[in-house]
């Protein structure tokens, strides 16, 4: 061990080294440059990525996490840099992926005062982050980085926020790193009862129309090989959240689509026909579930989950199963003799197939009118065949993007589940591609999201990373306007937007780019968009009131989805 | 049906936790009634008393949101026949209205004590449920209490297993071997 005297800052990347850590994202200021100083010594070991808005470096972090599976980082100074961080934690801690935030603080001798810059990141993060820590002197720096890698990136993973004074980062201090192995009051591993395993095989063997939910949790507990093993051991029918998608190869005999508000017809109307639900590393949403009281209403419920807390939250379970979705799988899947009925799983293919005619086809397949962002989705997946990571915002792209790429690989589908934040494409496209540089990044986003957090073509310039940003400019706040029309009397209150000039506007940071008005030019840009060699920006004027169908309306049971607007 | 619970929680001794489980309240838009913080018999381990007014429905899912808390040792929620409670109470009283009325029958009947006694005012002590500590205060309000405090109510649970026996079983904070 080295027991030189360094300082904090220096302990601080020692330490995230130790943890195998290469890549930050970030942006200096005050309170943060001994740190920065630091840092520019060790460029050889650590990439940082300069964004241009903390919150692009806290989205970009998480992405990064969630395309390399490791823990993301990402650093902010004290008082506005890291107020600015707060979107993005929210959203990493929503959606449970391991970030590690680290803040700058005023010195402590100023702590409470008011000083400049000074903000309590500590009362300000604390609902939404799964831990949090203020370092106040050098010495506690090693301890403080072990445990936040330690609670960020086990059990249900979540980001950590680590809030250092200044004086702990100019403080000298030996340096001593030990990796945690184990704290008393946190058990991220619950063991699996046999007990629990032994009643789900009854309950399974039992049911004639058995359906499994499929969660992020699968794609956290890295179990999609654990998975596909169960289902194609049980023919089981397998549907998936808008966050676990791409948890399940959509090649799979069983796959029948994604579940909720706009997900798939066949799987949200045989909730209510299943008599036994696995609901595996999910947790219920609301925009899952409809109306609670219309949920699963013949089903018997199995509920896995790592996070105790979400057992019996949303929805009662018969059998609630606190324990590691991969376990489960592993356990089970060697025991089980249970197959599925055919005429089960062949009522999924008939409400597909209805949906296909009347949704899928006309979206995707249109002979007229404007380009609808179905189509392009769907030429995008055909030109990559379904081996590049899609970003997306939030939206009406980001439900396009969810139901009409065909996703076959894990953590291919990068979006912002439980928060449902705009502006969170273009960073997290960022994050995505720094974190996958060998593979085609696609951004999908509207034209409301992409102006929220556009300043990061600013990165996209500097790294020269290769994304491919798609724009289905619509001119209009797409999804809102949606449901303005369909419940406001298309009152269409400030979601009718100009937008700029998007192709001039990327050029102007040095990025190619191009404009669609017309079908006919569709398939020549994307061609041209995905075989240029860097970035690219396309920007495609597509139908102006298009809408995302089938929908269920607010309150609506999942069985009451409809597959156009005829209630209105 | 909304019942008085009392949650007691353990945790590790740590800045900002009473914060972090005061949010989970806060969030569901729960009242805390009365909440109390302290040492227990294990050194670096602290003690929430929490009582509030919810359905078992909703201090479940409450107790579970501390219990993960990467800090809280365990928690758990009573209803008030499996706890022993009790909290202190306060009266600050004039002393010529003491001295009037009956105060001796008083403090007899409730088993309070005077602990302080000054040129204006007596000082009276009372432990008991919140029952007792009110139905005192309702007997000296004509008096004219000038001040009055109660403590939060501390309970130990009749049933849970003893803090010590639980931790044995956890494991011990341990760091990875290089």
């Amino acid at each position: 061990m080295n027991n030189n005297h360094i300082t904090g800052a220096e302990a601080m990347l020692q330490s995230l080294l130790k943890e195998k850590t290469d890549t930050i994202f970030g942006y200096p200021g005050g309170a943060i440059m001994p740190i920065y100083d630091k840092l520019f010594n060790r460029k050889h070991q650590i990439n940082h990525i300069l964004v241009r808005h903390e919150q692009g470096a806290a989205h970009a972090a998480q992405a990064y996490a969630q395309v390399t599976g490791k823990t993301g980082v990402c650093f902010a100074t004290s008082g506005p840099g890291a107020t600015n961080l707060i979107t993005g934690i929210t959203n990493a801690n929503l959606d449970s992926i391991p970030v590690i935030f680290i803040t700058a603080q005023v010195a402590s001798a100023f702590l409470g005062t008011d000083a400049f810059q000074e903000t309590d990141m500590i009362s300000l993060s604390m609902p939404v982050t799964k831990w949090n820590f203020q370092v106040t002197s050098a010495d506690e720096i090693p301890d403080a980085i072990a445990k936040a890698f330690y609670y960020a990136n086990t059990g249900r993973p979540g980001p950590v926020l680590i809030d250092i004074t200044k004086d702990a980062q100019l403080g000298e201090t030996t340096f001593n790193y030990k990796r945690i192995k184990s704290i008393r009051s946190y058990n991220p591993h619950p063991a699996l009862r046999d007990s629990d395993v032994k009643e789900a095989l009854r309950m399974i063997s039992a049911s004639k129309k058995p359906l499994l939910l499929a969660g992020h949790g699968i794609l956290l507990a890295k179990a999609t090989r654990q998975l596909e093993a169960f289902i194609d051991k049980t023919a089981m029918p397998v549907a998936v959240t808008l966050l676990g998608k791409s948890a399940v190869n959509e090649d799979s005999l069983y796959y029948t689509g994604m579940l909720g508000m706009h997900g798939n017809y066949g799987p949200n109307v045989l909730t209510n026909e299943a008599d036994l639900i696995i609901a595996a590393g999910m947790r219920f949403d609301d925009r899952v579930t409809g109306n609670l009281e219309k949920y699963a209403t013949k089903a018997q419920i199995i509920h896995i989950d790592i996070d105790k807390a979400e057992l019996n939250k949303n929805v009662k379970a018969h059998l609630p199963i606190h324990a590691d979705i991969k376990d489960f799988l592993e356990k089970i899947t060697p025991m089980i003799s249970f197959k599925t009925n055919e005429t089960w799983l062949n009522q999924f293919r008939v409400l597909n197939n209805t949906e296909k005619e009347k949704v899928i086809d006309r979206e995707c397949s249109p002979n007229n009118g404007k380009i609808r962002s179905g189509e392009i989705v769907q030429m995008i997946s055909k030109k990559t065949m379904g081996n590049a990571i899609i970003v997306t915002d939030v939206g009406q792209n980001q439900m396009m993007g969810a139901r009409y790429y065909h996703y076959k690989s894990p953590n291919s589908f990068i979006t912002s589940g439980g928060l449902g934040t705009m502006g969170f494409g273009l960073p997290a496209a960022v994050g995505a591609q720094v974190g996958q540089p060998n593979k085609t990044v696609v951004l999908l986003s509207g034209d409301g999201g992409f102006q929220m957090t556009m300043q990061e073509l600013g990165t996209i310039f500097q790294y020269n990373l290769p994304v491919k940003m798609v724009i289905l400019n619509n001119n209009f706040l797409g999804m809102v306007r949606q449901w303005q029309q369909l419940f406001n009397n298309k009152r269409y209150a400030e979601t009718n937007m100009p937008t700029p000039d998007f192709p001039m506007l990327a050029r102007s940071f040095g990025i190619e780019s191009g404009l669609v008005h017309e079908r006919a030019e569709l398939d020549n840009a994307i061609n041209t968009m995905l075989n240029h060699q860097g970035p690219y920006l396309l920007e495609i004027k597509i139908e102006k009131e298009a809408n995302v169908f089938p929908m269920i309306y607010p309150g609506k049971a999942v069985d009451e989805i409809v597959l156009e607007d005829i209630a209105m | 049906m909304k019942e008085t619970y009392t949650i007691i929680a353990f945790s590790e001794n740590h800045v900002g936790l009473l914060n972090r489980i005061t949010i989970i309240f806060t969030r569901r838009h729960i009242n805390i009634e009365s909440l109390t913080v302290s040492s227990t018999e294990m050194k670096g381990i602290h003690r929430f008393t929490i009582v509030a007014l919810e359905t078992e429905e909703n201090i479940i899912k409450v107790v579970k949101q501390i219990e993960k808390l990467t800090e809280v040792l365990f928690a758990d929620w009573y209803l008030n026949d499996q706890l022993v409670y009790r909290e202190i109470a306060l009266y600050k009283v004039p002393i010529e209205s003491a001295i009037q009325k009956n105060l001796e029958q008083v403090l007899r009947e409730f088993n309070a004590h005077v602990v302080d006694v000054q040129k204006d005012f007596v000082i009276i002590e009372n432990t008991g449920h919140i029952d007792d500590t009110e139905k005192l205060y309702e007997i000296l309000e004509p008096y004219g209490i000038m001040q009055f405090v109660r403590s939060g109510m501390i309970s130990i649970s009749k049933n849970n297993k003893e803090l010590s026996s639980y931790l044995k079983e956890l494991p011990i904070n341990e760091y990875v071997k290089e």
